[in-house]
């Protein structure tokens, strides 16, 4: 296959060569010299005075090297895991940010919460010492809810902090929506539930630490979708080593999900602690351990208003929601339930006011940040389910009453009363092909036919939009950011003229490998063989900020664009001196430098050649060599959307709710490969459907013990409760980016949630049933539809 | 214990504990890490391999089970030169894969229901993948494959 | 996982006299269960005992009019013997949705009931059909055999050797599965074997229980409407996030009928 493969065509996977075979590198299965495993003790109390932790038994147990507690941490000097992201509240003052030791200091504050670390020669050692290790816990009382938690005289998740609130805040403009609620003709209003969500990528977390005498230089390997940032939070803030003696590497890992793009404790203790022995230290997460340290997701209570005219069009929305912390700010915390959920709230409508208030509140929980879409499906659900009830109490087609508020595509960019704008879009144009697909028009006569069966047929529809490609650095840091949010790619072109090309996002299922090599072989007119792309390590790589928010393309593919444009640039002087012509003269076309208006032409493999022996060079105006790099930072965030429809079917003698089609018309602006964008999309698709029927994140209330800690418990789709997915693209090009991406990772699971939930009310309408939380388990279902029943048997 | 088995088509003879599960003998003393370990509970399916030719989950066999037995992992589908098994090709034509990791499970399950199910209808295929999870793709082109690598390796036989 | 001893015995009697000579021995048959509870340090034996290379404990049977399932044989070979099709294809069709496949390639028939675990599917079998429970020592009849959570008649040292199933008239098994887990949150067996009828629940109380409303109102007319009005005590059913007692009770009852019907379509 030696040829240039561009945008637009759907190669074959680069990297499926070494996963296809079980020849990918994770981090569990790189073995160091020398190497010592850790494991740690974890609290089983959501909430307690640590009053001693005596590690004596432990210490002198077989295999084992060391037992270190949060205040040997402490009297290292090893700091707490900072916040990337600070916001402010409504009175100006920042949040709250109480201290994240790695291991917790005099008190444990959720089931899960590291106590100590055994570092032995084997597991087996590691784990069987961290069961002697005798700690005193004086239990308190714990919360775990978010409404619980503001109650008056709730526990306390830290005793310095009033409420348990972190920070009380707000966006949009209130009075307006004030008044536009005294002049509207209907208010619809719910009160709803975001369920909490635990990622669970397929691949638990993993990080060896290692360090060399010799050098001073700290190594880690770590399950991560951002390896740089992990270098400077850690580096800078935890264990205060300067960043060039500091190498990151995340090879392949497993799945990210959001779950992997913060900087987690164990990250830092297992390089201290290999700093301290003087050997790599290992370790690797069983999934129970998983499901109480990986950062959960989404948890919110919402209440929301949506105020209309007598014509069906939307006036304004008023929203208020809690959202949980857990017990501590994660990397992005504080940011999910505000900056990226808050300004999503205007969806592809026109409303003219929108006023959103949110209280981030402490919980004796795991602490709760990104998880894929991250505060955009929150929003997506709060205004679907507002526009599904209006409709419906208003007697207006659920369908019809998008359509009459829909930013037609003739009035982008449009400018939203909560901060963002929408450069480019047509969401009637996705919602009409999206209705035609889905054979909406059928629906009718298939809901007889289940109701000959005895089940309820539901309709369920959604539209949504994302800001993606994360971040407009000026915008973020105005946000709270506190780093910027662009990226960097160096082209390297080797005198083969084959190009490798290092970039700061990190592949862990998205195919860039891929995607990326058929950027360069379009721009360059490389062959797409001849194309490698490395990723995760911060040594090789110049600099990154990983991959999460549907950036890697958006933002990462710019910058390798960028670069390419600087490599075309280098490579016409070069042509230029080699054809005895002015630069302005050369053309690059095809792979191809020519003299404008003559047959005078080299290729750009005797370019890169010629590069590397410049014999010739005029080496004052002329550098050897052909790479280049590139940082690219967006102007705006992009704006992807699409509508969703899905058809449900609910068995009411057990309530179990049958996914019967699903049909989705996205808008990702360009697409490069369309076979990985529709796998982005499948996924998405069923992640979010995950949240609607199965996966729930359950505490108990009292003890605070997490009751769906397995795989057991923890319900994720498969392959037997999916049907066939129907997709159908609908790109408008963004318009600032360079290829006119827009990013595809996240649609799927923002889109998915609310036309699913949608339909499961609508088969339930016959019942009067007018909202359904997630998920829409069966006995939940089951539930609903008894007391419902019993409700129109009483009337 | 001293066990010796048949893997990947090679005698192998090694020292273990009795506690020694299989996927630890395979990844940790045999050093072939394709074999991945997604969970605790013997859900996840990332760790099948064939044990005696049929796909069990290493995870939760003791590795002294396979004393004079006959053990494949994903890393002896294909052949010495690389070339792939027809369900690899499968999965790699139809993007059945996406983070890699459930994917040598997805493999080792689908080549042994093959065997029992030589043309396996669409549903057929999603039932037997009930202790296969993927978190990436949604399952459609795991499917997809299947079905294709199903119809390949029924013509290679 | 702790260390422990390893033995691997070839008869039933070098097992069992192992067994009684150790205070923390286990069993191990399939380990679909033990393993992972091992692995959790749930569980830390001294001593496993593999049962794998008693040949005499495994295989299918007919002796006389009973179907005979050694206590090795595995769910994926009960699922596929044609022998088993014939005489009790409802116990066929409860061993195919044992688990997942690989479960079924490991997992026992023995294992599991001497686990007996609430939420495990052959425990219904055995007791709806009046299976007899042989043993190292003695034949157990299924009505005793089953006696609390995760607890079985079975003494120190005794080790499940075969299941004896009579032949039935009509039988069926219905399941609703935990969604996550996929064992089941309900499961329900029915059997009628000449007269009588006999009515199994598993996964919705603390163990297999016989579902006595539901046999009376079958033994008077062995037909779904038979059930249609009745209801089952859900006071001593388990509650979980997945199902709480109510919808417990209540899917006994859909199981129930769905068993009976499906019943109705075949015999055995």
């Amino acid at each position: 296959m030696s040829e240039v493969i561009g945008i637009g065509a759907s190669p074959k996977r680069k990297e499926d060569a070494r996963f296809v075979r079980g020849r990918g590198t994770y981090v569990a299965d790189i073995k160091r010299p020398d190497m010592l495993v850790g494991a740690f003790l974890r609290s089983p109390h959501a909430h307690a005075y640590l009053k001693s932790v005596d590690v004596s038994d432990a210490l002198a147990a077989p295999g084992v090297v060391a037992v270190y507690t949060g205040e040997d941490l402490k009297k290292d000097n090893v700091g707490g895991l900072p916040v990337g992201w600070g916001i402010s509240g409504k009175d100006g003052n920042p949040m709250k940010e109480p201290p994240h030791p790695p291991i917790a200091v005099g008190k444990v504050r959720y089931v899960g919460d590291a106590v100590a670390f055994v570092v032995a020669e084997t597991t087996d050692q590691a784990e069987a010492a961290a069961e002697l290790i005798r700690v005193d816990y004086d239990v308190l009382p714990a919360v775990v809810g978010v409404v619980d938690a503001l109650r008056a005289g709730a526990p306390a998740v830290y005793d310095d902090i009033e409420d348990n609130l972190c920070c009380d805040w707000d966006l949009g403009d209130a009075a307006a929506v004030e008044a536009a609620f005294r002049e509207a003709a209907h208010v619809a209003s719910v009160e709803l539930v975001n369920n909490r969500l635990i990622g669970n990528p397929l691949e638990p977390r993993a990080a060896i630490g290692e360090y060399n005498f010799a050098t001073g230089q700290y190594t880690l390997w770590t399950t991560s979708q951002f390896p740089h940032v992990v270098r400077l939070l850690m580096g800078e803030f935890v264990l205060h080593i300067p960043q060039h003696k500091l190498r990151v590497v995340a090879p392949d890992v497993g799945g990210g999900f959001g779950v992997k793009q913060f900087h987690y404790a164990e990250e830092a203790i297992v390089t201290w602690a290999a700093g301290k022995l003087g050997r790599p230290v290992k370790w690797v997460a069983r999934r129970s351990e998983g499901f109480i340290s990986d950062a959960h997701g989404r948890d919110h209570v919402t209440e929301a208003e949506l105020a209309v005219d007598e014509n069906g069009k939307f006036l304004a929305m008023r929203v208020k929601t809690l959202a949980n912390m857990g017990a501590y700010l994660s990397t992005f915390g504080p940011n999910i339930p505000t900056n990226l959920y808050a300004p999503l709230l205007s969806g592809v409508y026109r409303i003219p006011a929108i006023y959103c208030e949110v209280k981030c509140v402490f919980t004796n929980t795991v602490p709760v940040d990104a998880y894929r879409g991250a505060g955009r499906p929150e929003a997506t659900f709060v205004v679907e389910r507002l526009v599904d009830l209006a409709a419906r109490e208003m007697g207006i087609d659920k369908i019809d009453i998008r359509r009459r508020n829909m930013i037609p595509k003739e009035a982008y960019p449009y400018q939203t009363p909560v901060i963002v704008e929408y450069d480019s879009g047509d969401p009637m144009g996705c919602l009409d092909r999206a209705e035609e697909l889905a054979d909406v028009a059928g629906f009718e006569a298939r809901r007889a036919e289940a109701a000959a069966r005895g089940k309820f047929r539901g309709l369920g529809v959604s539209t949504y939009v994302e800001a993606c490609g994360l971040a407009p650095s000026r915008l973020a840091i105005g946000l709270g950011a506190r780093s910027g949010l662009y990226e960097s790619a160096t082209v390297r072109v080797h005198p083969s003229g084959a190009v490798t090309v290092l970039i700061g996002t990190h592949n862990h299922g998205q195919g860039h490998e891929t995607t990326f090599a058929q950027i360069v072989s379009q721009q360059l007119g490389v062959p797409f063989q001849d194309i490698d792309i490395v990723f995760g390590d911060t040594d090789r790589v110049q600099h990154g900020l990983g991959t999460y928010g549907s950036r890697s393309l958006v933002v990462g593919g710019a910058a390798l664009s960028r670069a390419g444009d600087k490599v075309i640039l280098k490579g016409r002087k070069i042509a230029a001196h080699q054809l005895e012509a002015s630069v302005d003269d050369i053309i690059f076309e095809n792979g191809e430098f020519s003299v404008a208006g003559t047959d005078r032409k080299k290729t750009f493999k005797e370019i890169a050649g010629s590069a590397y022996v410049p014999g010739n060079y005029p080496l004052e105006t002329l550098e050897p060599g052909l790479e280049e790099q590139a940082y690219y930072d967006p102007i705006n965030f992009t704006y992807p959307g699409g509508a969703h429809f899905a058809e449900i079917e609910i068995d009411p003698d057990t309530g179990i709710v049958t996914l019967e089609r699903y049909t989705a018309v996205d808008d990702v602006g360009t697409i490069i490969n369309p076979m990985i964008v529709e796998g982005q999309l499948h996924g998405g698709i069923v992640q979010g459907i995950g949240q609607a029927l199965f996966e729930h994140g359950v505490y108990d209330q009292s003890s605070g013990q997490l009751l769906s800690g397995s795989f057991m418990d923890y319900c994720m789709p498969r392959a037997d409760n999916m049907p066939q997915i129907v997709l159908e693209p609908h790109s408008t090009p963004c318009a600032h980016t360079p290829m006119g991406v827009k990013g595809c990772g996240e649609c799927g699971t923002i889109g998915s949630p609310a036309a699913v939930m949608s339909a499961v009310v609508d088969a339930l309408k016959p019942l009067g049933v007018s909202h359904v939380d997630m998920p829409a388990t069966p006995n939940h279902i089951w539930n609903i539809i008894r007391n419902s029943r019993a409700q129109i048997a009483a009337e | 214990m001293e066990i010796g088995f048949t893997l990947n088509g090679r005698h192998v003879e090694v020292s273990c504990k009795p506690s020694t599960l299989l996927s630890d003998l395979i990844r940790e003393q045999l050093s072939l890490t394709g074999t991945h370990v997604g969970c605790d509970t013997s859900q996840c399916g990332a760790c099948v391999v064939h044990l005696n030719g049929d796909s069990v989950k290493s995870c939760t066999v003791l590795a002294v089970a396979a004393d004079d037995g006959e053990v494949r992992t994903v890393e002896g589908l294909c052949a010495v030169d690389g070339t792939l098994h027809p369900m690899q090709q499968a999965f790699h034509e139809n993007h059945g894969l996406q983070c890699g990791f459930c994917t040598p499970g997805m493999l080792m399950s689908a080549i042994d229901l093959v065997k029992h199910i030589p043309d396996p209808t669409e549903a057929e295929i999603r039932e037997w993948l009930e202790g296969n999870i993927c978190r990436c793709t949604g399952y459609q082109n795991i499917v997809k494959s299947i079905i294709a690598g199903a119809a390949a390796m029924r013509t290679a036989s | 996982m702790q260390s422990f001893s390893y033995h691997k015995p070839g008869t039933v009697t070098d097992a069992a006299s192992l067994l009684a000579a150790r205070d923390n021995a286990a069993l191990l048959a399939g380990g679909m269960t033990l393993l992972p509870t091992m692995k959790q340090r749930l569980a830390a034996p001294d001593d496993i005992i593999d049962l794998a290379a008693i040949r005499e404990l495994s295989g299918i049977t007919m002796e006389g009019e009973d179907l005979v399932i050694g206590a090795m044989t595995r769910h994926a070979d009960v699922a596929g013997s044609d022998l088993v099709k014939e005489v009790l294809p409802a116990l066929a069709g409860l061993a195919s949705r044992i688990g997942d496949q690989q479960v079924r390639h490991r997992g026992t028939i023995g294992g599991s009931i001497s686990n007996n675990d609430p939420a495990a599917d052959y425990p219904a079998a055995i007791l709806a059909l009046n299976a007899t429970i042989v043993t190292s020592q003695r034949a157990i009849a299924a009505d005793d055999f089953f006696v609390g959570l995760f607890e079985t008649a079975l003494r120190p040292g005794e080790i499940v050797t075969a299941i004896r199933f009579p032949r039935a008239k009509r039988a069926a098994y219905a399941k609703f599965p935990n969604p996550a887990s996929r064992y089941a949150i309900a499961g329900v067996f029915v059997a009628q074997t000449g007269g009588a009828v006999r009515v199994a629940v598993t996964g919705a109380a603390p163990f297999v229980f016989r579902a006595t409303d539901v046999e009376a109102a079958l033994s008077a007319n062995y037909a779904v409407e038979a059930l249609e009005r009745l209801s089952i005590d859900t006071q001593d059913l388990m509650s979980d996030i997945h199902a709480d007692r109510e919808y417990r009770g209540h899917l006994v009852m859909v199981m129930a009928r769905r068993a009976v019907a499906e019943s109705l379509k075949r015999s055995g």
